[in-house]
């Protein structure tokens, strides 16, 4: 099994795109953010957002993924490094480049008194876009806003108001969609249905960067993982790949009769013995069925059997995206 | 430029003030109306004239530019507190739109809510007095003049303000007192002579001088020096204005 520090040094490595694929819409280099209080937040980033993907950003409370959207999104200012947004940089070319953006931030900020109508439709005008109802009709229909569109903010619940938020980051028509948490504080059905638009705007050619807690969230929708602890981009891979390479895979055994210890004829595999030598596992790679030491599964239930050892259970467990992500924070601390 | 962000924050300002038209609007009316009352009917049965101007008169000026200093930087701060205290502004901030842009699109709608305002008082005081403008276009100047740069003033304590309490800290302790014992209500010739030397140190003096002068032709200070003094404060708040778009001074960290 490959060591996820391994990959975790050069992650625009990882990331860089073949020559045949289009140039990054988003190119971070060298970006760093050191506030005045002397917390330094973000460290060196380099990173590379590809056109049309779902990029899901991870990392712990405080590892610098809302400093690193609010860089990009021209509400922090950098301490050295660049952004270019679909090669523009975002400072001395801000117009063009925020214009690109639409921002969902994570706090459910919203004009308590204004209408929903009123409020998207101011957020397209602030992006310097004509007014156009028709396409705010059907950013609220899209959104299943359309009939709380004469409801004043301040009666809609937290969900509804999560949606206005996103309704008013799609009313100038971006095409980068920053998602700062946004199921945050969202039910399940509701969490569901986000992802769905998430996914048709996807579809309709917006490429999208998430951050999240909810590590489910990554793994059901995004197409490429970046890992952010302390200010510094730790890994950076397709979500599969990423799956595939850094989660283990276990064989878990119930067995009749509880062992005291592995027998010395099945010492040579990496087996454990849980819940009081009633279980035995076994920890293996299955993306490299050839790895050194490695067996395959028929040959290891074999050598069970001959070892007088007699199971009623069996099930396997792939290691899920949120273990791969402790783990990988838990190494770097 | 960016008109359409520019026209954006302008009408929402606007509509802000549509609905909340009982406090922007006939709040101030009913207290001007209050102010005609106490000033011009109680005390200014006592006062007969000043400088050949009846008295009732000779407060309008006065009474104008007490609400025209207050409602420009009560409308301008909270229009910029109010994004920051409930966190919209990330909007404002993450647009394609310039400094400037912001500072038209707020100070603008909040100077044109005061100067309206202005106007309705005026026409208020109409109905308590006769009134008539030597110099209207000289009084519309100083009227615009004084709702933009006090605007200003209202948006940079907009910034500066991290609560409420702050917000109305320099409204209630420097303008009104000085806009108060800024002549608003006399002629600095009816005060002792070292109190008119003191008086001069108040820079609303010069505002409330040069309006008044602009309806009767009576002026305490002269008008040059009320007009210098206005765009010496709409200077100062210009520079205050670009120092916290520049260094980003609690907006943009």
């Amino acid at each position: 099994m490959s060591h996820p520090t391994a990959t975790a040094s050069s992650p625009a490595a990882a990331s860089s795109a073949p020559a045949a694929e289009p140039a990054p819409v988003i190119e971070i280099t060298g970006l760093s953010k050191r506030y005045d209080s002397g917390f330094e937040a973000l460290k060196q980033i380099d990173l590379e957002i590809r056109r049309g993907e779902i990029f899901a950003l991870l990392g712990p409370n405080g590892a610098g993924k809302t400093t690193l959207i609010s860089i990009i999104c021209g509400l922090v200012n950098a301490s050295t490094g660049q952004v270019k947004v679909d090669g523009h940089d975002n400072v001395s070319a801000y117009r063009a480049a925020r214009a690109k953006i639409g921002l969902v931030p994570q706090e459910l900020t919203s004009d308590a008194f204004e209408t929903v109508w009123n409020t998207v439709r101011f957020s397209r005008g602030l992006f310097g876009r004509k007014p156009d109802d028709a396409h705010i009709e059907r950013v609220l229909k899209s959104l299943s806003l359309w009939d709380k569109r004469k409801n004043k903010l301040i009666t809609l619940s937290g969900g509804m108001k999560r949606r206005v938020l996103i309704a008013k980051a799609l009313a100038h028509e971006p095409e980068i969609l920053f998602l700062d948490e946004p199921t945050a504080g969202v039910d399940v059905a509701l969490r569901r249905d986000m992802w769905e638009v998430v996914r048709e705007l996807r579809a309709s050619g917006v490429t999208i960067i998430l951050t999240t807690h909810y590590i489910e969230e990554a793994e059901e929708m995004a197409d490429r993982i970046g890992v952010i602890n302390r200010g510094e981009i730790v890994l950076v891979r397709e979500k599969q790949a990423l799956m595939r390479q850094l989660g283990s895979k276990q064989l878990t055994l119930q067995l009749q009769q509880p062992l005291a210890s592995v027998p010395p004829a099945l010492a040579h595999y990496p087996l454990s013995l849980d819940e009081g030598g009633s279980v035995l596992v076994y920890t293996y790679d299955a993306s490299d069925p050839n790895a050194q030491g490695q067996v395959p599964i028929s040959t290891l239930l074999n050598d069970i059997e001959a070892a007088g050892i007699r199971f009623k259970d069996l099930h396997t467990k792939q290691s899920s995206l949120e273990e791969i992500f402790v783990n990988l924070v838990r190494e770097r601390q | 430029m960016n008109l359409q962000a520019v026209r954006a924050i302008y009408c929402f300002e606007m509509a802000r003030a549509g609905r909340t038209l009982l406090q922007s609007l006939v709040s101030p009316v009913i207290s001007t109306s209050l102010y005609f009352v106490v000033f011009g009917a109680a005390i200014g049965s006592r006062i007969q004239e000043v400088e050949g101007v009846s008295y009732g008169a000779f407060i309008v000026p006065g009474l104008i530019m007490l609400m025209l200093l207050t409602q420009s930087v009560s409308n301008a701060s909270f229009g910029i507190f109010f994004p920051k205290f409930t966190g919209t502004i990330y909007e404002v901030m993450s647009a394609p739109i310039s400094y400037f842009e912001i500072v038209l699109g707020y100070v603008g709608a909040a100077a044109s809510k005061s100067a309206v305002l202005g106007l309705v008082i005026l026409g208020t005081a109409n109905f308590f007095v006769d009134l008539h403008i030597l110099h209207p276009f000289m009084m519309l100047l100083f009227l615009v003049l004084t709702a933009i740069t006090f605007s200003l003033l209202g948006f940079i304590i907009g910034i500066w303000a991290d609560s409420f309490e702050k917000l109305q800290l320099v409204p209630l302790l420097i303008i009104t007192p000085l806009t108060f014992l800024g002549g608003s209500f006399y002629s600095i010739d009816m005060l002792p002579e070292v109190w008119q030397a003191v008086t001069l140190a108040n820079p609303v003096v010069y505002l409330v001088s040069g309006f008044r002068w602009s309806f009767y032709g009576i002026s305490d200070v002269s008008v040059t020096a009320s007009l210098i003094m206005v765009f010496v404060f709409l200077a100062v708040s210009l520079a205050v204005v670009n120092w916290i778009f520049r260094t980003g001074y609690r907006l943009r960290p």
